[in-house]
């Protein structure tokens, strides 16, 4: 654990004699996290952690020494902490974002670091939520490829030109950042989500896969596409830099056009 | 630990603020035009009646509320403009933010001229409310 700890710090904890060749500079922060216990509350409440942190810390470093050091209990979900498994999505300073990738020294130290959980979804426990009912629109979409065509010896050919149409929602990584930015979600738990359009739209634009028009026709329910009000909350809330938005707009004419 | 609000509301941007707006917009038009169609209806009733009706609108408050109402519509027209173009222009959804300060700049263009004009008659002493 306590390598761990001092993987970012371990520049620090050298004594000041030693020069300041690499020296990070640290900063003071108070974390504020919504905390929900339902076997302590059925309130969730609000918490503040006053914490050292350094310059290249990122806001689950923050969570990390909490858990680590101050509070076993705070409960979060992270995996690869990079960036790249999508777990650690969450409401910091009222905006989605993902933990791992939002450095604390970007975000105002002086006022208290507001974290929560991300919203629409039940919450279980602290920052974590039951993400079945995003996952659930997800696999309503089909998210795999269907093609009718006998198997290929080799290589399902595409030119760069048909790769390029749908390249932007291939980068999706399921973190639910986009569904649970979108204040029609919020509400209306049965909409598909951004999350889930764009993953289809990942398969209807790509020339290699032959049921296009099925996942319009899911798409085409009144729980669908048709649901998005263009907020663009999910357009900014992803971490991957989707252009969520147009992602949807594109499934829209495409469904109106019935040409892909 | 101190008493603070019960969650945050969600900090989205101008399209989330937009939306909102529109959807307030559109609520306000929509009573608008419930009162409106009952006031219009009451000439079929009885002129006198509506004549009546109608002269009671025309005092100053009133006048604010039209202003007002008169807002609420042209924020909604042209916004409704954008979402229109957001969801079927090709670069609608890259410009959302642009073409939202075109709305809120129009809307003003709009409503200048529109208010010196209006809130004279509703304030001048001699045509006094209307």
């Amino acid at each position: 654990m306590t390598a761990e700890l001092a993987e970012p710090a371990s520049k620090i904890e050298l004594p000041a004699s030693a020069g300041g060749g690499g020296e990070i500079p640290t900063f003071n922060i108070t974390l504020r996290v919504r905390r929900y216990n339902p076997e302590i509350s059925d309130e969730a409440t609000w918490e503040d952690f006053e914490l050292t942190m350094y310059g290249t810390d990122r806001v689950l470093d923050a969570l990390h020494k909490v858990k680590w050091d101050h509070d076993g209990s705070l409960s979060f979900r992270r995996s690869c902490a990079h960036g790249v498994c999508g777990s650690d999505a969450m409401r910091i300073n009222g905006r989605n974002r993902l933990a791992c990738k939002t450095l604390l020294k970007d975000l105002d130290t002086k006022k208290p670091i507001l974290v929560e959980p991300i919203k629409g979804l039940p919450v279980e426990k602290d920052l974590i939520v039951d993400m079945e009912p995003f996952f659930q629109s997800y696999r309503e979409i089909m998210p795999f490829l269907i093609n009718k065509g006998h198997e290929p010896t080799k290589e399902r050919l595409q030119s760069a030109e048909e790769r390029e149409r749908f390249d932007d929602t291939t980068k999706c990584i399921l973190c639910a950042a986009c569904t649970s930015s979108c204040p029609v979600f919020w509400t209306d738990g049965q909409y598909f989500g951004p999350a889930a359009i764009v993953n289809a739209h990942r398969f209807i634009f790509d020339s290699r896969d032959d049921a296009g028009d099925m996942r319009l026709e899911i798409l085409n329910d009144k729980e669908g596409v048709w649901r998005c009000r263009t907020t663009f909350n999910c357009s900014e809330a992803c971490p991957r830099g989707i252009q969520v938005t147009k992602a949807i707009s594109e499934v829209k004419q495409a469904i109106l056009t019935r040409r892909i | 630990m101190p008493t603070k609000p019960a969650g945050t509301l969600y900090r989205g941007r101008e399209g989330q603020w937009s939306w909102v707006g529109h959807r307030i917009t559109g609520v306000v038009i929509f009573f608008f035009l419930l009162v409106h169609v009952l006031d219009t209806s009451l000439v079929r009733v009885s002129p006198e009646a509506y004549t009546a009706v109608i002269g009671a609108y025309k005092n100053p408050l009133m006048g604010l509320g039209e202003a007002g109402l008169v807002a609420a519509i042209v924020f909604h027209a042209y916004n409704g403009l954008r979402i229109i173009a957001v969801d079927f222009w090709k670069n609608g959804p890259k410009y959302q933010r642009q073409l939202l300060w075109g709305v809120l700049g129009l809307w003003v263009i709009t409503m200048v001229p529109f208010l010196i004009r209006h809130l004279s008659i509703v304030f001048s002493p001699i045509t006094g409310g209307h």
